[in-house]
């Protein structure tokens, strides 16, 4: 059973902001499908193997890629050609 | 480029576009001057590209996706991004933050989604051709409820380079239109080999269509009948498979096992890479701005509680909890070992039958606001999953009504047999023909 602590929490460790208004509605949702997936718990047997999956390795050749402008075109914030981004200390 | 110009200015009633290009040039090739509609969440370089999601609004990618430079190279006047979903999550596309579009069949009801816009405006006759994506049936869920033609590929066969991720290990990006031949030829467009995406697989295509079916053995698995199937949406689908029959196919009833535990092992699946895949949109690098003056988390939660819809939140926030220690092996873990069973049935069925065959949605479009709860929409995703858990192919053709509402049959191949899905609905297609 998850509680709306948990529900905070969970939005915390997700980066993702919840409204004291919202929390009932996500912490009654989120109870309904962690319900259903309990249904997983009679899967038994070992994950996904590696049958399909091979390492491809290649040469690294530097390509033509983005220019810096192209790439900071979709921001207002930048500083000196780099991304602005708010304080993190 | 021959440098010529197409005109555009459709008469959008349902909203399937969220923008439209009113003046195109395009050049030759296999679709000079056809206007081909693109899924919002597809790169489209100089073309704004949202994902249906408010946290991507204003952003205009620098580049195409290899989908679109395809397109391109092949002469397709490219006229539009159409409404989704935000970011896929969903199938109704009521989850767009720029409001639902509606079914041409029946405006009262969804077109399905999460590529509902692009079903939407082939269905309404703008546009021949769209580009879907498919996670755990984005394509085939909308083109089933607007009653048009819609393959996902194999996994790996048409490249993801400039879709914005989702999902990765599900989602694949695929054709949709009126008919059979016209999802051939985009697809014969669209796919192939690229090295800017490291799950790409070099396999062309390049196909004629094949009406003939004789000998083809089409295995019917019962689950895809049970329980939460209309029992309506049933009969037409068995009507299709008994004309399949008759044109000299073998029908061959059978079990899939793995069927109860798909929707979960897909959920959980989806939830958890959503939550790695969306981690990026925190307002620095495009999309409408987080406050730089705030501190980093406190600037970052505040971003997208606003950028992101109720569901892209729910998704990311359960794929976080699903992720985190201490419940990682209750379920990521038990979902991949749910996954396998998947394949694994997969495979088995394939050793005797050469495709899959049922009804692509349990019932028909629903109305608005139907499905309200989201386990309950989730629960609709049951008939689409498997082919996405497993990588093969699968399409969805109409094949017939249910109080005039469309009904799909969906045809699941081997891996890499996209060409034998196609003939198998192309044989449907023109044995109901007249």
């Amino acid at each position: 059973m998850i509680t709306e602590r948990d529900v905070e929490h969970i939005g915390m460790l997700a980066d993702i902001a919840i409204l004291r208004e919202e929390l009932e509605g996500f912490t009654a949702s989120f109870n309904r499908i962690l319900e259903y997936f309990d249904i997983l718990d009679q899967v038994t047997g070992a994950g996904e193997g590696e049958e399909r999956s091979f390492n491809v390795f290649r040469e690294d050749e530097v390509e033509p890629s983005l220019s810096r402008d192209d790439v900071l075109s979709n921001t207002l914030e930048t500083e000196d050609g780099f991304f602005r981004a708010p304080r993190v200390m | 480029m021959s440098g010529k110009t197409l005109s555009f200015h459709p008469d959008d009633r349902y909203n399937a576009f969220l923008r439209t290009i009113p003046e195109v040039s395009y050049g030759g090739g296999r679709l000079s001057g056809i206007p081909v509609a693109v899924k919002d969440n597809i790169s489209t370089r100089g073309i704004e590209t949202t994902c249906g999601s408010r946290i991507l609004s204003g952003y205009v990618p620098p580049y195409d996706a290899t989908v679109v430079t395809l397109l391109r190279k092949e002469g397709a006047a490219i006229v539009g991004k159409t409404n989704m979903d935000e970011f896929g999550m969903g199938s109704t596309t009521e989850n767009s933050a720029f409001g639902p579009t509606r079914n041409p069949r029946d405006p009262s009801r969804v077109p399905g989604g999460s590529s509902g816009g692009s079903a939407a405006a082939v269905a309404a006759g703008l546009v021949p051709l769209a580009l879907g994506t498919d996670t755990g049936g984005s394509i085939r869920c909308p083109a089933a409820f607007c009653g048009i033609v819609g393959l996902k590929p194999t996994y790996g066969r048409v490249s993801r380079y400039g879709l914005v991720a989702y999902a990765n290990s599900l989602e694949q990006i695929g054709p949709m239109a009126a008919n059979v031949s016209d999802v051939n030829l985009l697809m014969s467009v669209i796919a192939g080999y690229d090295p800017r995406d490291s799950t790409s697989l070099d396999a062309p295509y390049s196909h004629v269509p094949n009406m003939d079916i004789r000998g083809t053995r089409i295995g019917v698995p019962e689950e895809f009948f049970g329980e939460g199937v209309d029992p309506r949406v049933a009969s037409v689908v068995w009507d299709a498979l008994t004309l399949l029959e008759r044109k000299g196919a073998e029908i061959i009833t059978c079990r899939m096992p793995s069927m109860s535990h798909a929707l979960a092992a897909y959920y959980v699946t989806c939830m958890s890479e959503a939550s790695s895949n969306l981690a990026r949109y925190d307002g620095v690098r495009y999309g409408p701005p987080s406050d730089v003056r705030k501190p980093w988390h406190e600037a970052f939660q505040e971003r997208r509680r606003e950028g992101f819809g109720l569901e892209v939140r729910r998704r990311i926030m359960i794929g976080t909890f699903a992720l985190s220690s201490g419940y990682y092996g209750k379920y990521y873990a038990k979902a991949q070992a749910a996954r396998r069973n998947v394949r694994e049935d997969f495979r088995r069925l394939f050793s005797e039958v050469d495709v899959i065959a049922g009804p692509t949605m349990p019932t028909v479009a629903f109305r608005f606001g139907e499905k309200s709860d989201p386990l309950s929409m989730y629960l609709s995703d049951i008939l689409t999953v498997p082919a996405n858990l497993a990588g093969v192919p699968a399409i969805s053709v109409p094949c017939g009504k249910v109080e005039g509402l469309p009904v799909g049959l969906q045809v699941m191949g081997r891996w890499m047999e996209d060409e034998r899905v196609v003939d198998v609905a192309y044989a449907y297609e023109q044995g109901v023909q007249p």
